[in-house]
């Protein structure tokens, strides 16, 4: 089990929270809430340890393309594949912004 | 030998029943019995190896289907008979139960449902002002303490390796957690609440006393007069107290089922 | 008459397929859920990371305050797909301390009434004395809230209910399956384990529901209610339930008429799921 930590730049803090997921096998859960003006910082707590270069690679490609609203993301990954955790990144965006 | 084999529960209820006569009407494979501590009425109960159990998976000194429900009679009866007493009796369970029963008539009878009578009865009688004890004496597993035990105001154990908590034995819990069993216990180390032994077990905070004995598979006069003490002791303990649980929590390795509560209290 | 039926297919919604948090809201009045030690509070096990472990922010378990009926109720829900739905320190102090509560609530006059959804291997190895620990308390709960309201308890599957938890649902005022639901107290691997293949077969699926399966458990009286895996008959028969009150003597307190059927069973060969309905006919 590893902890990894990572930021990007960001705008404004998004304004509520969401919850998607769940740490069952292949699975993940992804918590999000507002964060510091200007930084989108998330917290990986992953079963698979040395992962930390696809966690980056996989970042960089979703939030590389958009600004998002200043955000801390926590994920507690239980081997879930690089298409289930965007899956569930976006689920937990649009979570955000229906509420 | 395991401790059933030893009979530690069928020589402690011996002991501290006397000559107190088994009461007719149970299960070969429990022994109850009234008498008296300290000038309190008592009720003594153990479940024992029975080797001419109806059900073969029964029989060396499991809790299964006659278990659960004759305990529940036992000690509804108990309840039944002090409904009106202003002291009622206490209940003290000799516990040295290997574990649950494992076979197909149990699951299909309904051995969960036989359980909870257990469980059932002993929380009613809690509830209604029996002093409920729990007296360790070998192994306390899983269902099996759970129906006989786990529901006492208290819960004292004798100081020994045979005298064992947990959810499931070694090799079983290896396997389901797919781990070896060096593995396994090489986490218990450093996980209390993983662990087999009593000091482990002891630093839930879930026992009020472990008790030094000479003999623990047959006790000594002197074994006798110290645990028959230590149950007096208690029983004062328990008449000054409220009849919950609560006298479980505050231990550092439980440290976060009291934050759980507060804060449910909190945002009740 | 075929566009009814068409209407009431549209309209019926899989309870089994919702996770944990979505089956107690759907079960609470609509908008009256509110839950308690939300991931959020990040209320966490302590003992998993250290085993390298992946903890969930909830520890697996939800609790939901709202009304059922109108009427003040807690919901706690087990997740099943975290860890089979076994439970640990955090997630059994949950499910005990939100019981105790609620009965705390009537000694105060407030009727708050529970409900478990019983998603659950029992007791969280990881875990094992907390776990159990946890458990004992939970049915001591149970035991002191049926006396002043009904606890439901429901087993929808695909987990089922099993270990500690499965006494503990036999300890509720009513209990309620659907047909995918398992009930039972020890998982088949372990009674292959420790009985023998011809004892016990965890493989054969068809077997194992032949004995432990909602169906079967409610033609043996062993259950209270067989719902369909709709979430409207599950509300409906909630609400039935809890019309109704507390029932007049527990299925956990009536030894007398277990044992004199269980006296009369023939031990001398197996059992299968006709001989117990049999022994257990007018329950």
């Amino acid at each position: 089990m590893e902890t990894l930590s990572f930021q990007f730049p960001a705008g404004q803090p998004a304004k509520g929270r969401a919850l998607v997921g769940c740490v069952g096998s292949g699975d993940l859960e992804v918590l999000l809430e507002p964060g510091q003006a200007g930084t989108l910082a998330i917290e990986v707590v992953t079963s698979v340890n040395g992962s930390a270069p696809r966690w980056q690679q996989l970042f960089e490609r979703m939030f590389g393309e958009q600004q998002l609203p200043a955000l801390n993301i926590a994920i507690h990954d239980f081997g879930a594949t690089p298409g289930v955790v965007r899956l569930r990144l976006e689920q937990g965006l649009e979570e955000l912004n229906h509420g | 030998m395991t401790t059933a084999q030893q009979q530690r529960g069928l020589h402690w209820f011996q002991a501290l029943a006397g000559d107190a006569q088994s009461i007719p009407g149970l299960p070969a494979s429990l022994r109850v019995a009234d008498g008296e501590l300290g000038g309190q009425a008592v009720r003594y109960l153990a479940v024992i190896a029975d080797a001419d159990n109806p059900f073969p998976r029964a029989r060396n000194g499991e809790v299964g289907l006659l278990e659960g429900w004759g305990l529940a009679q036992a000690v509804d009866e108990a309840i039944e008979a002090d409904r009106d007493q202003a002291h009622k009796r206490a209940l003290i369970a000799i516990v040295d139960v290997p574990s649950q029963a494992y076979g197909r008539r149990e699951e299909a009878y309904g051995i969960h449902q036989a359980l909870a009578g257990a469980v059932d009865a002993y929380a009613r009688a809690r509830l209604a002002g029996h002093a409920v004890i729990g007296l360790l004496v070998g192994k306390a597993m899983s269902g099996a303490f759970l129906a006989h035990g786990y529901q006492a105001n208290r819960l004292i154990a004798l100081r020994d390796a045979g005298v064992m908590v947990h959810a499931m034995g070694k090799a079983a819990a290896a396997r389901i957690t797919l781990r070896s069993v060096d593995e396994l216990e090489a986490l218990a180390a450093s996980v209390p609440p993983m662990a087999y032994d009593l000091d482990n077990y002891a630093s839930l905070g879930l026992l009020a006393e472990v008790l030094n004995v000479e003999q623990v598979t047959q006790p000594t006069a002197t074994d006798l007069s110290r645990v028959k003490d230590a149950l007096s002791r208690t029983l004062a303990d328990i008449a000054e107290a409220p009849r919950d649980l609560r006298n479980r929590l505050g231990a550092a390795n439980r440290a976060a089922s009291s934050r759980v509560r507060e804060a449910l209290r909190a945002q009740w | 008459m075929a566009e009814q039926n068409i209407q009431r297919l549209l309209a019926q919604r899989s309870f089994t397929e919702l996770g944990a948090r979505e089956r107690a809201r759907a079960l609470l009045d609509a908008g009256s859920f509110r839950e308690l030690l939300d991931p959020f509070a990040r209320l966490m096990s302590p003992w998993l990371p250290k085993q390298g472990i992946v903890p969930q922010a909830d520890d697996g378990v939800v609790v939901a305050k709202g009304l059922i009926d109108g009427q003040p109720a807690v919901v706690i829900a087990i997740e099943g797909a975290f860890q089979g739905g076994s439970l640990g320190e955090v997630g059994g102090a949950k499910i005990a301390g939100a019981l105790e509560l609620a009965v705390e609530d009537n000694k105060a006059g407030t009727p708050t009434r529970a409900v478990l959804l019983l998603e659950t291997g029992g007791v969280r190895l990881q875990e094992a004395n907390l776990g159990l620990a946890a458990i004992a308390e939970i049915q001591a709960a149970i035991v002191e809230l049926r006396q002043y309201q009904p606890v439901i308890g429901l087993v929808a599957g695909p987990v089922g209910c099993f270990g500690g938890m499965s006494i503990a649902a036999g300890l509720c005022s009513y209990l309620l399956v659907t047909r995918e639901a398992r009930l039972g107290l020890n998982g088949p691997q372990v009674i292959e384990q420790e009985a023998g293949l011809d004892e016990y077969d965890s493989r054969d699926r068809p077997f194992i529901w032949s004995l432990t399966g909602g169906e079967q458990r409610h033609a043996s009286s062993l259950v209270d209610g067989y719902v369909s895996d709709d979430v409207e008959a599950i509300r409906s028969e909630l609400h039935g339930l809890f019309a109704k009150g507390k029932p007049e003597l527990e299925r956990s307190r009536r030894h007398a008429w277990f044992l004199e059927r269980l006296r009369a069973v023939d031990t001398s060969v197996q059992a299968d799921a006709a001989a117990v309905r049999s022994a257990y006919q007018g329950a």
